[in-house]
C-alpha cells in the first residue's frame, strides 16, 4: 500500500479557487474526515465565501426532494449560474456505511460542467446536521459556485438546523401524506420559508392547500414579515410538458431574497447563522479536547462507571473537569 | 489437496437457531417437524380441491393432463442473428421441442434499433435476437410451421409491435390468423416492480397491453397476448409467496384494465396465461402452482363473474430458476434442473423450459442444451409421475403448504389494496421495496450460511472445471447495421413517414393501436421508428424510488 | 475519525438487472463503506464524473447482458484521460471465465464472479484502497 503523502493545501486551495473538481472533490473528502488540515483548510477557504445563495430543501422521504432539486438546477442553469448540490442520507448507526442514492434523480445533470453534485452520509449526526455540511457549502462556494442547494434527509431535527445554514428554505410536503401535521408538530412549517406543495395532482391536493393556508394563518406570529408562500408543484411527469410550478417557485425564492435583502435581515440573519456556526465549532473542539485528555490520564472511563455506580452524576463531573481545565490553567 | 468445507452440523445449528428457524422454506414459512391428517382437517374436497379440470382447479386445469397431452417442451430458441435463431429453433424441434421461446437483445428489448448510438455492443447481446424490422421476423420464422409450433416472444415494452410483425408475416404466407397459437409475454407490470425493461408510464403501457389483448381476442382466438410473470419478480429476489402474490395482483389488474376499456371478460380471459419460477424447494413450488389455481379461480368467479369456465382456468408456463444456477461447479446445474423440472411437472404446469447448466455465464452450448431438453423427456417417459394427475394430493404437507400460500396471498392483496391497487403501488415504490428486501435477505443467508447452496458456500472447490463455450459472432453488429441502413435506403419513405405519422395520431386517442402498426412493419417501419414516436407521445417512465 | 471508503456502484449501457448491484450495494454499506448508487444506463464519461465529483475510492460495475468487453475499455480509458489512477476498478456479473483474464487486462484490477461472497469483496477492497 502507498503511503499517504501530507496533502499539499495551500496549492488544493489555489486549484480550488480556479474551479478545479479535483481539488473541491478531495478538499472535500478532507473536511468530511476532519484530518488534521481540516481548520487549516476552512482559514485558507473562507475568505472566499459569503456570496453564493444557499438554499435548503426539506421534508419526508418520498415527497420529492431531490426531482425538485433536480428542475431547480436546470432553472438557474439557464440563468448561466454555476450550481453545487449537496444531498445528505443517514449513515447506518450500526455499521457506519451509508447508501447514497440521491444522484440517480439528478441525472439530467450528470454531464453539466457548471453543476456539481456531492453525496454526503451523515456519518454519526442523527439529529441535525453535521460540520461538514457547513464546510462542503464552503468549499464550494469558494470553488465559484453560486447557486447551492442543501437537501437533507427529513428527519425532523435536521429540517430544524437548515435554517442555520441556508437563506431560504424550502419544505417539501405532498397532499394526503400526513406530512403536514407532522411538520406542524414539530415547529418546522414555521420555521420554512416556502412551503412546496408537490404532486399537486393528486386527489386531496387542494383540500391540503387550504388546510396549509389556515394553518399558516393562525401560525403564531413570527418575528419577521415575510409570510411563508405555498407554492404548488408537479416535479415528477412523464412529459416536461406536464410539470408545474417549476418557474413559480423560482420566482418565490427571488422574491424572498430580494424581501432579505431590502429588509436587511439578511444581515441579522447571518449574525444568527454565525452565531450558531460558531457555537457547533465551539461545542465540537471543546468536547474533542476534553475527551482526548481525559482518556489520556483515564480518568473518562473512571468518571462514566462512577456516574454508572451512581456515586457521581454528569454535572457534577463537568463542573469538576471544567474547574480542573478551564479555570486553574491546566 | 484441494480444499473442501463442510456445511454446518444442522443438528447443532438447528437446536442453536431454535428449531423453526432453521426450517423454513424461501417464502419464510415454518416448516413442522411431521404434518398429520390434522394438519387438513379444514379441508374441503368440493371446494378446496374439485376434481382435476373442474373448479377450483387446484387439482389441474384439464381432466387428464399429461395422460393424454404432454406439457409444451418449450426451450430457448435465440441468437443475434434472425437466421442464426432459426437455424436454432429448427434444430431444438429435430430434438424434440414442441414448443419455442424466442428472447430479444438488449436494443430490441429497450425499443432500439441495432444502428442506434446506445445500441453499440449490445446488439445481439445476451443469445437474444436483434430484430429491427419485418424482415428479420421474416428469417426468424423461416420454415417454421407457424400452425403447429407454438412460438412465446419474450417481449414486453416492444410487444405490440413484435405482434404486428408476427401477424404481418403468417398473412404473407397466407396462414389464417385464427390457427396461430403462441404466446406474448406483454407484461408491462413486472418490468416496473423488476426487470426494468420500461419505457412509457404504466397507464399509458397498460392502454398499448389491452390494445393487444383486444386485437388479439378479435383475430388471434388461440394465440395467449399477455403471459403474467412471476419468474422475473422472483429472479430479483421475490420469495414464492411474493412471487405468486405480486403475479396474481397483476393479472387481476390487467382483467380489471381490459373490462374498464370495454371488454366482456369471458372474451378475453380464455387467453390470459402466467408464467412462474420453478425454485429449489420442491413441495414450495408445487404448493405455489396448485394455490395460484385455486387463487386465480375464485377470484375470476366471485370478484369478476367470469362465466365460461375458460376463463377461470390458470394456465402456467414454468422455467427453472436460472438465479438458482452457480458458475462454480456448473454441472451441478444439471441436478438442479432435475430437480425443478419434476416439481413444475408435479405442479401441474402445461408448459415447462428447462435451463442448460452453463446459463450461469454462458449462452447454451449444444451439448448443455440438449442435456436441459432431455431432462424433460425423460421426466415424462421414464418417472411415471404423468400416469395420474395431481399424484401427490391429499398429502398433509402440500395441503397445508398450499392452504398457507393461499392465505398469505391474501394478506398481500389487502396491502396492495390500501394503497389503491397496482399502479398506485409501483408508483409507490411497494413492490421494488419488498423485492430489494428479500434479495438482500437471501444473499444474508448464504453469507451466513444459513441457507446452503452446494459448491457455492458448501463443499467449495478452487478450481473450476473447463467449460466449453459457444462462440459469439463479433462481427455481427456490423453486419445487422449494414443491413438495417439498406433497408432504410430502399424502402419507400413516404410511406413510413404516414405510419408514423398515423401512430402519432392514434396513440392520441382511445382507438386500438395493432393495425396501423401492422401496416407500419409492411411498409418497413424499424422497430426504434416505431417506439420512438411513442415516447414522445406517451413520455418516459422514470423510476421514483430507488430503495 | 476514521476515514470511510467510499465505493460508486453501477450498471452501464442497457441492461436493467439490478438485484445484484443492489444487493452488494447494501452488503458494502453493512461493512462500513459509503456506497454512491448511481443504477442503471450510465455511460462512461457519466461515471467519471460522478467518482471524481464525489471522490470515491473504488468503482463497482455490474455487468449481466454481454456488454463486458465493449464498456470496460471504454470506462478504463475514460478513468485514465481523467487522473484516476488511484481508483480501484473492480466488477461483478455473469460472464463466461475466459473472459476474466482478458477484462483483467483490459483494466478491471478485481473480478467478482456472480456467487462470489461478500468477505471476499470486502476484504479487497480494505487491503486494496489505493488512497488511503
Amino acid at each position: 500500500m502507498v503511503p499517504k503523502k501530507k496533502p499539499d493545501i495551500q496549492q488544493m486551495v489555489q486549484k480550488l479557487l480556479t474551479g478545479d473538481r479535483r481539488s473541491a472533490a478531495r478538499l472535500i473528502t478532507l473536511v468530511e474526515n476532519e484530518v488534521d488540515e481540516h481548520h487549516d483548510i476552512m482559514r485558507l477557504v473562507y475568505p472566499h465565501t459569503g456570496h453564493a445563495l444557499i438554499i435548503g430543501i426539506t421534508g419526508a422521504g418520498g415527497a420529492g426532494k431531490s426531482s425538485l432539486t433536480d428542475h431547480l438546477i436546470g432553472k438557474f442553469r439557464e440563468k448561466d449560474k454555476k450550481v453545487g448540490a449537496v444531498v445528505v442520507d443517514p449513515s447506518s448507526p450500526f455499521s457506519g456505511g451509508a447508501f447514497l442514492g440521491d444522484r440517480i434523480r439528478l441525472q439530467n445533470h450528470s454531464q453539466d460542467e457548471g453543476v456539481y453534485i456531492r453525496s454526503l452520509a451523515s456519518r454519526g449526526n442523527l439529529g441535525g446536521l453535521s460540520r461538514a455540511t457547513y464546510d462542503v457549502i464552503r468549499i464550494l462556494e469558494a470553488m465559484g459556485m453560486e447557486v447551492i442547494f442543501v437537501e437533507t434527509l427529513g428527519a425532523g431535527q435536521d429540517e430544524i438546523d437548515i435554517v442555520q445554514i441556508a437563506s431560504t428554505c424550502l419544505l417539501v410536503l405532498t397532499p394526503g401524506m400526513g406530512d403536514d401535521i407532522q411538520a406542524m408538530k414539530a415547529g418546522i412549517m414555521e420555521i420554512a420559508d416556502i412551503i412546496v406543495l408537490n404532486k399537486a395532482d393528486l386527489d386531496g391536493a387542494t383540500t391540503c392547500l387550504r388546510h396549509l393556508e389556515a394553518v399558516l394563518s393562525v401560525a403564531q406570529e413570527s418575528q419577521t414579515s415575510w409570510k411563508p408562500r405555498i407554492v404548488p408543484t408537479v416535479s415528477v411527469a412523464s412529459k416536461a410538458e406536464n410539470l408545474r410550478g417549476i418557474d413559480e417557485l423560482v420566482q418565490t425564492i427571488g422574491e424572498h431574497q430580494n424581501y432579505l435583502r431590502s429588509s436587511r435581515e439578511i444581515d441579522q440573519a447571518k449574525f444568527v447563522r454565525i452565531e450558531h456556526e460558531l457555537g457547533l465549532i465551539f461545542k465540537d473542539e471543546l468536547q474533542k479536547i476534553i475527551f482526548k485528555g481525559l482518556r489520556g490520564t483515564g480518568k473518562k472511563k473512571k468518571y462514566i462507571r462512577s456516574i454508572m455506580d451512581r456515586k457521581n452524576d454528569p454535572y457534577s463531573v463537568v463542573d469538576e473537569v471544567l474547574n480542573t481545565y478551564l479555570f486553574s490553567g491546566k | 489437496m484441494k480444499k473442501l468445507k463442510n456445511p454446518p452440523d444442522r443438528k447443532t445449528a438447528a437446536a442453536q437457531a431454535g428449531d423453526c428457524n432453521f426450517f423454513r422454506n424461501l417464502s419464510g414459512f415454518c416448516i413442522k417437524p411431521v404434518y398429520s391428517i390434522e394438519d387438513i382437517a379444514q379441508l374441503d374436497e368440493k371446494t378446496d380441491l374439485g376434481r382435476p379440470g373442474d373448479y377450483p382447479y387446484t387439482r389441474g386445469v384439464h381432466e387428464t393432463m399429461y395422460r393424454e397431452k404432454l406439457w409444451t417442451i418449450r426451450q430457448l430458441g435465440s441468437l443475434d442473428s434472425p437466421s442464426r435463431a432459426n437455424e436454432r429453433i429448427q434444430h431444438l424441434i429435430g430434438l424434440g421441442a414442441t414448443g419455442v421461446s424466442i428472447c430479444f437483445d438488449m436494443p430490441t428489448i429497450m425499443g432500439r434499433d441495432s444502428d442506434d448510438p446506445l445500441a453499440e455492443g449490445e446488439v445481439g447481446s445476451c443469445g437474444g435476437v436483434a430484430v429491427d424490422c419485418l424482415d428479420d421476423m421474416r428469417h426468424l420464422l423461416d420454415g417454421i410451421d407457424l400452425e403447429a409450433i407454438s412460438i412465446n416472444f419474450v417481449s414486453n415494452s416492444q410487444s405490440a409491435v413484435i405482434l404486428a410483425m408476427f401477424v404481418a408475416v403468417a398473412q404473407e404466407r397466407g396462414v389464417p390468423l385464427s390457427a396461430l397459437s403462441g404466446t406474448m409475454q406483454n407484461d408491462i407490470l413486472k418490468e416496473y416492480q423488476a426487470q426494468k425493461s420500461y419505457y412509457f408510464p404504466p397507464r399509458e403501457s397498460m392502454r398499448l397491453t389491452v390494445d393487444t389483448i383486444q386485437y388479439c381476442s378479435q383475430h388471434l382466438p388461440r394465440f395467449n397476448p399477455i403471459s403474467i410473470s412471476g419468474y422475473h419478480l422472483a429472479s430479483a429476489g421475490a420469495t414464492p409467496v411474493e412471487e405468486l402474490a405480486f403475479t396474481l395482483a397483476n393479472g387481476f389488474t390487467y382483467v380489471a384494465e381490459a373490462i374498464k376499456a370495454g371488454l366482456d371478460v369471458d372474451d378475453f380471459a380464455p387467453r390470459l396465461s402466467f408464467f412462474f419460477k420453478a425454485h429449489n424447494d420442491i413441495f414450495e413450488n408445487i404448493a405455489k402452482l396448485r394455490a395460484a389455481r385455486r387463487i386465480w379461480a375464485k377470484t375470476m368467479r366471485q370478484t369478476f363473474r367470469a362465466k365460461d369456465p375458460r376463463s377461470l382456468r390458470c394456465r402456467i408456463h414454468t422455467q427453472t430458476s436460472g438465479s438458482s444456477l452457480t458458475a462454480q461447479q456448473a454441472e451441478n446445474n444439471i441436478i438442479r434442473v432435475a430437480l425443478q423440472s419434476l416439481s413444475a411437472v408435479l405442479g401441474g404446469t402445461q408448459s415447462l423450459h428447462t435451463n442448460a447448466y452453463d446459463e450461469s455465464y454462458s449462452i447454451p452450448t449444444p451439448r448443455s442444451e440438449k442435456i436441459a431438453l432431455r431432462t424433460q423427456q425423460i421426466i415424462a417417459h421414464e418417472s411415471g409421475v404423468i400416469n395420474t394427475v395431481d399424484p401427490l394430493a391429499g398429502s398433509y404437507y402440500l395441503e397445508a403448504m398450499t392452504d398457507e400460500m393461499e392465505k398469505k396471498c391474501h394478506g398481500y392483496f389487502r396491502e396492495i389494496e390500501k394503497l389503491g391497487g397496482v399502479i398506485s403501488a409501483i408508483e409507490k415504490g411497494y413492490f421494488q421495496h419488498i423485492i430489494a428486501d428479500s434479495a438482500f435477505r437471501y444473499q444474508r443467508e448464504i453469507e451466513t450460511k444459513a441457507r446452503i447452496v452446494v459448491g457455492l458456500n458448501a463443499y467449495v472447490e478452487q478450481e473450476d472445471t473447463e467449460m466449453e463455450m459457444r462462440e459469439i459472432d463479433a462481427e455481427f453488429e456490423k453486419e445487422k447495421i449494414a443491413n438495417l441502413r439498406a433497408l432504410k435506403q430502399n424502402r419507400d419513405p413516404h410511406r413510413v413517414q404516414a405510419c408514423l405519422a398515423d401512430i402519432r395520431r392514434i396513440a392520441q386517442t382511445t382507438q386500438n393501436l395493432m393495425p396501423i402498426l401492422v401496416n407500419a412493419v409492411e411498409a418497413n417501419t424499424t422497430l426504434g421508428e416505431i417506439i420512438g414516436v411513442l415516447r414522445e407521445v406517451f413520455g418516459e417512465f422514470r423510476e421514483a424510488s430507488v430503495y | 475519525m476514521k476515514k470511510k471508503i467510499k465505493v460508486l456502484m453501477t450498471k452501464v449501457g442497457l441492461d436493467g438487472h439490478d438485484r445484484g448491484a443492489k444487493v452488494v450495494a447494501s452488503l458494502l454499506k453493512a461493512a462500513g463503506m459509503e456506497v454512491v448508487y448511481l443504477g442503471m444506463y450510465q455511460t462512461p464519461a457519466g461515471i467519471v464524473k460522478a467518482a471524481i465529483d464525489e471522490d470515491v475510492d473504488v468503482i463497482g460495475l455490474s455487468y449481466l447482458s454481454g456488454e463486458h468487453l465493449v464498456f470496460t475499455p471504454k470506462i478504463v480509458s475514460e478513468m485514465k484521460a481523467n487522473g484516476l489512477d488511484d481508483v480501484l476498478l473492480i466488477a461483478g456479473g455473469t460472464f463466461p471465465v475466459e473472459d476474466i483474464p482478458k477484462m483483467e487486462a483490459m483494466g478491471i484490477d478485481k473480478i467478482f464472479r456472480a456467487g462470489s461472497l461478500m468477505p471476499t469483496i470486502v476484504s479487497y477492497i480494505e487491503e486494496n484502497v489505493k488512497k488511503h
